[in-house]
């Protein structure tokens, strides 16, 4: 295909796509009150938008792979390969080679060398605003990574609409009666059901996380980034008569806040040292800045723009460490590091905000008071896999220091998330805290130079634990809204879809493998996708801690959560569906029985199974590796003081070891999960009360509620009574007294108005009356009285005329 | 001849005792039709003083026209009013002018 016709059609599709949700947002949103209660049109309508969206995500990709030709099979293993060669030849200088070379020459011409991929196009829709040289526009860029992530979003989106359609059947009703509030005199909430509500909220949501994909600059990013919050706000929130709910929505909005302040700061940066918020200028011939992914993070630390204009394409070796002359745009001819550093910071403070990292992890827990396939698609595929969808972006830009505290701050992450999963016993609370793990694994990968095994994580991560919210979506409808695991228990009899559906998904989780057997051909190893990413994650982090040896850490504690994460997964596990039954009320078995509950859970499980296969040398590696910017830093093989990033052909070096070490931990977390739970050969109530006090601050999810509210509620709460002790003693009071003081005034005034003004009115008004009084009597009533006072009048006029008029002679 | 006579003094005193005659007529009649003859008598008197002005003095003819004038306006006056004091009759069986003080009221 023509690269003209390609961008055009890539653009038409998934605008399009992106687009479909909002109609159905506005449709439902506006027709809404029309809408019957008892009526599944809402669900239908924007489920079949999601499908439609899906079904043109998915042809723009395969447009788009076939039309480029990208390698699917085995194209990293030629890369690495290739640079294993290229090393050789320079010296043991590390280089990067681009990838597939059977791309169009006319794609290829804006961009040799560093900059965005070479199979990206962009587009735009509209220009917000336009300073000099520098603009806020609406609009589109489109890359491997969004391709993926489109289908992806719109896939489990689809799934989970229709999930829903199933699991909010009690809102199907007029008088729904909320079981979780009580009010007073022993009564439940009564409600007319909200199911339109719901697919309202939910279409909204689709909407901004495609555009938070699909967006071509920075600042659109935020707009969208704002739009899911407010999503996962009103969603979490659905539930809005319980207490709970209403809290756990306005922590998440308030949590996020922090993180975006931190956006703001960096997006200040950025446009005050640049000018441009968008990723990259992809049409030759336009007259603008050049973007964000086309600055030159040169080794000496400094930033500023290629040399050279667009019309002059830059080379390989264009960039030398000396002096880069800047466009027009921004005061700094060259950024200092500090700078690009806390633009960094900044942008991945938003990160930590949204993909619920340490510190700010502690909204996701309770985000899970959302409905079920919200916590599937808001709270554990989508929205907080964008955070690090935005590291992914924002990677080319993260300088070494940066990388650091992003990597320290994932590692952290996930070793809390995995401890406090150990002892959770609600079970989407499990799954919460797993998926702050998994986000933590995927934000270190980022951070330590792994963007490919990050974001592959980010992928297979949303289908596996989509998969497993929507399974426990399910034992929580059948079992009458039933969360806690100790409650639950030996469902696996009566509900064995969900059950090995649930299987599947922690398999996969854990990254389970069958070991010692060679590859079949096309799939690759004998394991389910978060095997292949788990590997690749964890070979990435040995690359990197054989390089740097002081930060071993960074590979060890991953490693040991690995085995954490089989343990909390498989003791989950076995809570809810072996054992004997605990549930107190009766297992209603036939809901699982609905098409709309099973269909999406066999559909993700299938993705879950297969969506890594192949692992590295798999397609979806292939396409993502497209996308996989190419660092600077790296090209000009400069050598950090502090430490290095490891390239592929490290990773490669390590990935046997890596695997086999992840492995082992897996399997050992398993099998520890099956002696507690499943074998009952160790009782795990006599460890919890072993190690109380570990139990007790792992419960407590490790005090960071606590915490927060000694170091930031408690104060806050003081400040606020001193403002109220400030505004009742001292404000009020001098407020009061100035009305009292305009009330006196006015008391004067108003007495000077009554004896001066209106009297004298009053006189006049009164002087008239009287003299009207007096004059009265002169009307006699006698003609022979007019008659007289006529004649006499005459006589006086004469005689007065006779004596004064003048001129008489 | 007579004219060449009889000086204006002469004029003017008729004409200031028909004056006063009617003056005094009006003040002192009770009687409708009598005030109405008093009134003539005023008109008179003054028609009488324009005449004799417009003969001896530099008014011309324009004295002999007004008393035209106030001969014709008398007669009008004497209709007007006579039938006022007609209806005020059928109204009242009375033409007393000091009876006629309602619109005091």
């Amino acid at each position: 295909m023509e690269p003209e016709t390609l961008r055009t059609s890539l653009i038409w599709l998934l605008t399009t796509a992106w687009l479909l949700p909002l109609a159905s947002f506005v449709v439902l949103g506006a027709a809404g009150p029309w809408f019957r209660r008892t009526s599944r049109l809402p669900g239908y309508l924007a489920t079949s938008a999601m499908l439609v969206g899906f079904g043109l995500s998915v042809s723009a990709l395969t447009v788009w792979v076939a039309s480029h030709q990208v390698e699917l099979w085995g194209a990293r293993q030629g890369e690495v390969r290739q640079a294993a060669h290229e090393a050789a030849h320079a010296g043991g200088v590390p280089a990067h080679h681009e990838a597939a070379d059977s791309v169009d020459a006319a794609a290829t011409t804006v961009h040799a060398g560093p900059g965005p991929s070479k199979l990206a196009v962009a587009g735009r829709y509209y220009t917000l605003a336009k300073i000099g040289p520098r603009e806020i526009s609406l609009e589109c860029y489109i890359d491997g990574l969004t391709l993926v992530m489109f289908a992806m979003i719109t896939l489990v989106a689809s799934c989970i609409h229709v999930f829903a359609l199933a699991y909010l059947q009690d809102e199907l009703t007029e008088d729904h009666v909320d079981h979780e509030v009580h009010l007073s005199g022993n009564r439940h909430f009564h409600r007319p059901g909200r199911l339109g509500r719901f697919y309202t909220f939910l279409s909204l949501f689709c909407f901004s996380m495609l555009g938070l994909v699909l967006a071509g600059n920075l600042f659109q990013v935020f707009m969208f980034w704002e739009l899911v919050g407010l999503c996962s706000y009103l969603l979490i929130g659905f539930y809005g008569e319980r207490h709970t709910a209403g809290s756990a929505a306005n922590k998440a909005f308030i949590v996020n806040r922090i993180g975006d302040a931190g956006f703001l700061i960096g997006l200040s940066i950025l446009w005050t040292c640049f000018g441009v918020f968008h990723f990259a200028n992809l049409d030759a011939g336009s007259p603008r800045l050049p973007g964000l992914f086309e600055l030159d993070v040169n080794p000496a630390l400094q930033a500023s723009f290629l040399a050279g204009q667009n019309s002059n394409p830059p080379t390989a070796d264009a960039p030398s460490a000396d002096a880069v002359v800047s466009r027009n745009a921004g005061p700094f001819e060259t950024l200092p590091g500090w700078l690009l550093t806390a633009a960094g910071l900044g942008i991945f403070a938003g990160c930590v905000g949204k993909s619920a990292q340490f510190p700010l992890h502690v909204w996701l827990p309770d985000a899970m008071e959302g409905p079920t396939p919200v916590s599937a698609l808001v709270h554990s595929a989508t929205m907080v896999a964008a955070g690090v969808y935005l590291a992914g972006r924002f990677d080319p830009l993260l300088t070494p220091d940066a990388r650091i505290v992003i990597a320290y701050v994932g590692c952290l992450t996930l070793f809390i998330g995995a401890t406090i999963a150990m002892v959770a016993v609600d079970i989407k609370r499990v799954l919460a805290c797993s998926t702050i793990s998994q986000l933590g694994y995927m934000i270190l990968a980022i951070g330590v130079g792994g963007w490919l095994a990050g974001i592959f994580h980010l992928i297979t991560h949303a289908f596996f634990k989509s998969l497993l919210f929507l399974c426990s979506g399910s034992v929580i409808h059948a079992c009458g809204h039933e969360q806690n695991m100790t409650r639950l228990g030996g469902l696996h009899r009566k509900l064995p879809v969900t059950t090995w559906c649930t299987f599947v998904g922690v398999v996969a989780i854990c990254g389970l493998a069958v070991p010692l057997l060679p590859p079949v051909p096309v799939f690759g190893p004998i394991a389910f996708s978060g095997y292949h990413s788990k590997d690749s994650i964890l070979a990435t982090l040995l690359a990197f801690a054989s390089l740097n040896p002081s930060h071993s850490l960074l590979f060890l504690v991953p490693l040991l959560t690995a085995g954490l994460t089989a343990f909390y997964m498989f003791r989950m596990w076995y809570l809810t569906f072996f054992g004997t039954s605990r549930t107190t009320s009766p297992v209603e078995a036939e809901r699982e029985a609905s098409w709309c509950l099973k269909a999406p859970l066999c559909v993700l499980a299938f993705f879950a199974i297969t969506i890594g296969m192949a692992g590295e040398n798999g397609p979806l590696v292939g396409i993502l590796g497209t996308a996989e910017p190419v660092r600077q830093m790296q090209l000009a093989g400069a050598v950090d003081p502090h430490w290095t990033l490891p390239t592929h052909l490290d990773i490669q070096r390590h990935h046997t070891q890596a695997g086999a070490a992840a492995l082992c931990m897996a399997f050992g977390g398993t099998l520890l999960a099956t002696l507690f739970y499943a074998l009952n050969q160790v009782s795990a109530r006599a460890i919890q009360q072993r190690f109380s006090r570990i139990n007790d601050f792992l419960q407590h999810q490790w005090h960071f509620d606590d915490l927060y509210d000694v170091t930031v509620l408690q104060p806050l709460r003081r400040i606020a009574a001193a403002c109220v002790w400030l505004d009742r003693c001292v404000l009020d009071p001098f407020l009061n007294g100035c009305a009292r003081l305009v009330v006196s005034i006015s008391g004067w005034d108003r007495r000077f108005d009554e004896a001066v003004v209106d009297g004298a009115v009053n006189l006049t008004a009164q002087a008239f009356w009287q003299a009207g009084r007096q004059l009265r009597f002169v009307q006699t009533g006698r003609l022979r009285h007019y008659v007289m006072s006529i004649t006499v009048c005459v006589v006086a006029i004469f005689i007065l005329l006779f004596l004064f008029l003048p001129g008489r002679s | 001849m007579i004219l060449g006579v009889v000086p204006l003094t002469a004029y003017l005193l008729v004409a200031s005792v028909l004056f006063v005659c009617g003056l005094a007529c009006m003040a002192t009649k009770r009687n409708g039709i009598g005030m109405l003859i008093g009134v003539e008598l005023v008109l008179n008197g003054a028609s009488l003083n324009l005449v004799a002005f417009s003969h001896y003095g530099s008014l011309g003819l324009d004295g002999q026209i007004a008393a035209l004038f106030v001969i014709v306006l008398a007669a009008a006056e004497a209709a007007v009013a006579l039938a006022i004091a007609l209806n005020f009759y059928n109204n009242h069986l009375t033409i007393d002018v000091d009876r006629a003080d309602e619109l005091k009221h």
